[in-house]
């Protein structure tokens, strides 16, 4: 696979020179080719949930590290689950509360697990461009994969949702989709956009009163920009309500829970303008009566616990497709040195 | 303790051009005592105890950089006022001017002294501390301006730290204008940028990074602006970034406010677009901004408005950009490139030889009220020697500067300074021994 | 994702006729099999991708009253280590469960018996059957592991370099590859 845009310098970085996955950054610079091989391979993981042994044997005898520098019980969970059901060996490093705090750097604690022979950090970390500085400067033999920094990027995230948006709508070129809220502080947004646009969604809306939207969003990210959920959301095939974090609801970007909630908020009668087969995403946690009523969370349209269990699936394809590139990239350089 | 006279030079050969005098001839210059004793013919019975063969070469004052962070006292693991003054004599810089955010901050003539002192000791290039505007750069108290000046500082700064409290600013301006001192001022407004790494646009939304928008710095000219009005404090404005800042920039000289302004020579060949895919080199305050920005800051070279071009030089170990983005510090080593740098914007037919000579020699110093930057018959011997056409990498073997943290690191430069000569004494000369 | 850059020369190597022939060879080895052994109710696995098109006719020879099961072993194939993760994989599929049933596993070509090494593993991650059967199209040489069919088509004996290869669904043909 070569159809990787040029000059973008994710790909030198995420491919190898045969266009396999070394590492899994960010989906910016990632083919409709890449997104599309990585969607068809999660498919064949979603059966191993029918196994009555619910574990397959890829990654037997390799170490992946859960490198989270932020909390994140829920992601750190799907990321564990996924490479013990890959048969990996799992760490689990919390690192904010241990190595940093005594002065240690970031370069010493990748030093450290690099020398134990770990083969793959799943990185999650606050700072945008992490994930990058890390993949940037370990050691060759390690694949790193982004589990969300700052406001960058969560790719993982990203393609459960395309995942998601494709059991149930199967073409993406002609959809309409709307993305609410909080875009600016987003790594899923970022990732989401980037998705839908590579696979060919040609109208990617973001909704979200000013203070939210990040500047030049329109050129960036080619998508529209309304302020109006119900103009927005006006024949949409799906509706992602993005997370709004409590430190954004104190004033200083929107005044308060309860306007947020009168113009942003998605219940059943604002979703009436979707179209009827609409279907209602979002990457969780809800915060009910904020972002969402819990009837529209809890109701037919609403596929977010589809959402969580194909995570799994996504991320083992993902997870074995950066173990498996990197075992060839290993094998060739055995073969060459040879 | 006193050194020996300087010797007698003569630079032969050269194209000497000084841009003060509007001279760009073909003539030796004679040095003697420290000074320029004669231009063509040498004086009778001048007996030069060297002589140096400018051929091909441009002679021309000593370059002058208006900001350079040595990082003495205080950041040595970084680099000192012996490594980093040596950088500037290869480079062709006989005067710099550092910001006073060292530690401690020149808010004292002790510091301002030790500076000065330290430099003269090593003798590779003359050091102009900036005094602190506040003490200890806090925004809060005025410094001790008249002792500051008394001790050498000849300008006032707030380094890149905006004083916030704008009546602490006003009153600042209106003391130092008491000594006639010039106030540099980063034009940033403090709450604006507060948080931001790069420029608030296209590359901040799509890598998710906190932006520092425009109105950052027009709000900060502007209120800077009304102040000097108000003040008849003479203000100049450290590094513009912005299209609109250099607007109104032009719009107050025009109507005669004491305000000059200078550009990082690096905002003229970088755009937000060079710290995509969070590049480390390419992290400076103010920050990289559009295309159309980086275009309206050469016109206002052009123009005549920017009057100086400075390397804006932040030398840093290697543990300072070997982090997380939002974590690195922010600027660039920048001393080695002011002049390849500058000359490339003579060949982007930006600038004339001249004018780009005069944005490093004779208009800095006119903002600094110094009476060096220019090549008559009695100024003081600065002088830089810089073959035009000399093209060379610039990579870990020809930096001479501690910090290698340069976003133009291995990339191929043209021209290249020969000698450099400070109070009449060489104080560079390129070896022979060309590394590439 | 590995390219066939040696040039590969195509030939039939039993056609149509041939096929249809041991296919029937093999549905009366199996029923007689089948009898022997006391089973009445077996479930019927194709190994993806030429395994599932002989079960298919096989399963309609038998008329077996369970739906036809497939397999993909991709996940347990013991060169993921050295060639990364297979192109195209697509989910396993069993009907029913497999606990204490007897399973009639199905494949095209037996050669070194790794892929039926995989298919077993990934047998007994969903259950654990009472028995298994294994029935090939086409026994060649080549045997790495200790593997030996119930059920064959057709036995051959082949030279290195050389492959067979069921193409289908209708006619089923087995080529003849030898690389150049």
């Amino acid at each position: 696979m070569t159809c990787a845009p040029p000059n973008n310098p994710n790909t030198a970085l995420q491919l190898d020179a045969h266009g396999r996955l070394r590492h899994f950054l960010t989906l910016d610079g990632l083919s409709r080719a890449h997104l599309i091989d990585i969607l068809d391979r999660a498919e064949g993981f979603l059966g191993i949930a029918r196994q009555a042994i619910k574990k397959v044997p890829l990654c037997r005898g390799k170490i992946i590290a859960n490198l989270f520098f932020e909390n994140s019980t829920r992601t750190r969970t799907t990321f564990e689950l996924a490479a013990k059901r890959l048969s990996a060996d799992v760490l689990n490093l919390n690192v904010n509360t241990s190595a940093t705090a005594k002065g240690e750097t970031l370069l010493d604690t990748l030093r450290n697990l690099e020398a134990m022979h770990v083969d793959m950090f799943v990185v999650r970390h606050a700072d945008s461009g992490a994930a990058h500085f890390i993949a940037r400067h370990t050691a060759a033999h390690v694949s790193v994969i982004n589990a969300g920094d700052g406001r960058h990027s969560h790719p993982t995230q990203g393609m459960l949702d395309m995942f998601t948006i494709r059991q149930h709508k199967g073409d993406f070129t002609r959809l309409k989709v709307a993305i609410v809220g909080d875009v600016l502080h987003s790594r899923v947004a970022r990732s989401q956009i980037t998705a839908l646009t590579t696979l060919g969604v040609e109208d990617v809306r973001i909704i979200a009163p000013r203070t939210l939207i990040p500047a030049h969003a329109e050129a960036t990210f080619g998508v529209t920009v309304y302020h109006d959920l119900r103009a927005g959301v006006r024949d949409v095939d799906v509706v992602i309500m993005l997370r709004l974090q409590r430190e954004r609801m104190d004033g200083g970007f929107i005044p308060s829970e309860q306007e947020y909630f009168r113009l942003f908020g998605l219940t059943e009668k604002r979703l009436a303008t979707a179209k009827p087969d609409a279907i209602v995403m979002h990457p969780g946690p809800i915060n009910r009566g904020v972002e969402m009523d819990s009837r529209v969370a809890d109701g037919p349209r609403s596929v977010i616990l589809e959402q969580v269990s194909n995570g799994l699936a996504v991320r083992m394809a993902i997870m074995s497709l950066c173990i498996g590139a990197h075992n060839f990239n290993m094998n060739q350089q055995d073969a060459a040195d040879e | 303790m006193s050194k020996p006279a300087p010797p007698r030079l003569s630079i032969r050969h050269g194209r000497l051009i000084d841009p003060l005098h509007a001279v760009d001839t073909h003539a030796d210059v004679h040095l003697a005592d420290g000074r320029v004793v004669a231009i063509g013919a040498a004086p009778d019975g001048f007996q030069p105890e060297r002589e140096l063969d400018a051929s091909g070469c441009l002679v021309v004052p000593g370059l002058i950089d208006l900001c350079a962070r040595l990082r003495e006292p205080g950041l040595e693991r970084k680099a000192t006022i012996r490594s980093e003054t040596q950088a500037a004599a290869a480079s062709g810089i006989t005067s710099l001017c550092c910001p006073p955010d060292t530690d401690p901050v020149i808010d004292t003539p002790a510091v301002a002294q030790l500076i000065r002192q330290t430099a003269q000791r090593y003798g590779y290039a003359r050091v102009l501390p900036a005094g602190s505007l506040t003490h200890g750069l806090a925004g809060t108290q005025l410094s001790e301006m008249a002792a500051l000046k008394h001790a050498g500082c000849p300008v006032l700064s707030h380094a890149d730290r905006p004083i916030r409290n704008t009546r602490v600013q006003r009153r600042a301006l209106e003391y130092a204008a008491t000594f006639g001192m010039t106030c540099f001022l980063h034009p940033c407004d403090a709450d604006l940028s507060d948080g931001g790494l790069v420029h608030e646009g296209r590359v901040s939304t799509r890598l998710g990074l906190p932006g520092i928008p425009e109105a950052a710095e027009t709000v900060a000219v502007a209120r800077d602006l009304a102040l000097a009005e108000q003040t008849g404090a003479r203000i100049h404005f450290r590094g513009l970034s912005t299209a609109r800042a250099t607007a109104m920039l032009a719009e107050a000289r025009a109507r005669g406010v004491a305000v000059t302004a200078d550009v990082s020579a690096h905002q003229l060949f970088l755009t937000e677009n060079d710290v995509d895919h969070f590049a480390a080199n390419a992290y400076v305050l103010p920050p990289l901004r559009t295309e159309s920005d980086r275009q309206a800051l050469r016109a206002a070279v052009a123009r005549g408005e920017i009057t100086a071009i400075c390397s804006d030089h932040q030398p840093h170990e290697d543990d300072a950009k070997q982090a997380p983005f939002p974590r690195i510090q922010p600027g660039i080593s920048a001393l080695e490139t002011l002049l390849p740098l500058t000359l490339q914007l003579v060949t982007d037919g930006v600038l004339s030889l001249n004018q780009a000579i005069a944005m490093l020699t004779c208009q800095p110093a006119a903002i600094l009220n110094s009476k060096r930057g220019h090549l008559a018959i009695n100024a003081r011997a600065d002088v830089c020697v810089i073959d035009p056409n000399k093209i060379w990498i610039l990579n870990e073997h020809t930096m001479r500067s501690r910090g290698l943290n340069t976003p133009f690191l291995n990339q191929e430069l043209r021209g290249q300074v020969q000698w450099t000569i400070l109070n009449g004494r060489v104080v560079f000369e390129q070896s022979p021994v060309q590394y590439c | 994702m590995t390219n066939m850059t040696d040039a590969v020369n195509h030939s039939v190597w039993q056609d149509a006729a041939a096929v249809t022939a041991a296919l029937a060879t093999m549905a009366s080895d199996l029923k007689q099999l089948c009898a022997t052994r006391g089973i009445n109710t077996p479930l019927m696995v194709g190994i993806h991708t030429g395994g599932v098109l002989v079960a298919e006719r096989l399963h309609q020879a038998l008329a077996l009253a369970e739906p036809l099961g497939h397999l993909d072993i991709s996940f347990y194939r013991d060169d993921f280590t050295r060639i990364g993760l297979h192109p195209q994989v697509r989910p396993s599929y069993l009907p029913v469960p497999i606990d204490d049933r007897a399973i009639i596993l199905v494949d095209d070509v037996l050669q070194t018996g790794r892929t039926l090494r995989a298919a077993l593993n990934v047998l007994f991650d969903y259950g654990r059957p009472a028995s298994v059967l294994l029935a090939i199209l086409v026994e060649r040489d080549g045997r790495e592991l200790p593997i030996e069919p119930n059920v064959v088509g057709i036995r051959a004996r082949l030279a290195t370099g050389e492959q067979i290869k069921l193409t289908g669904a209708d006619p089923l043909v087995l080529t003849k590859l030898v690389a150049e």
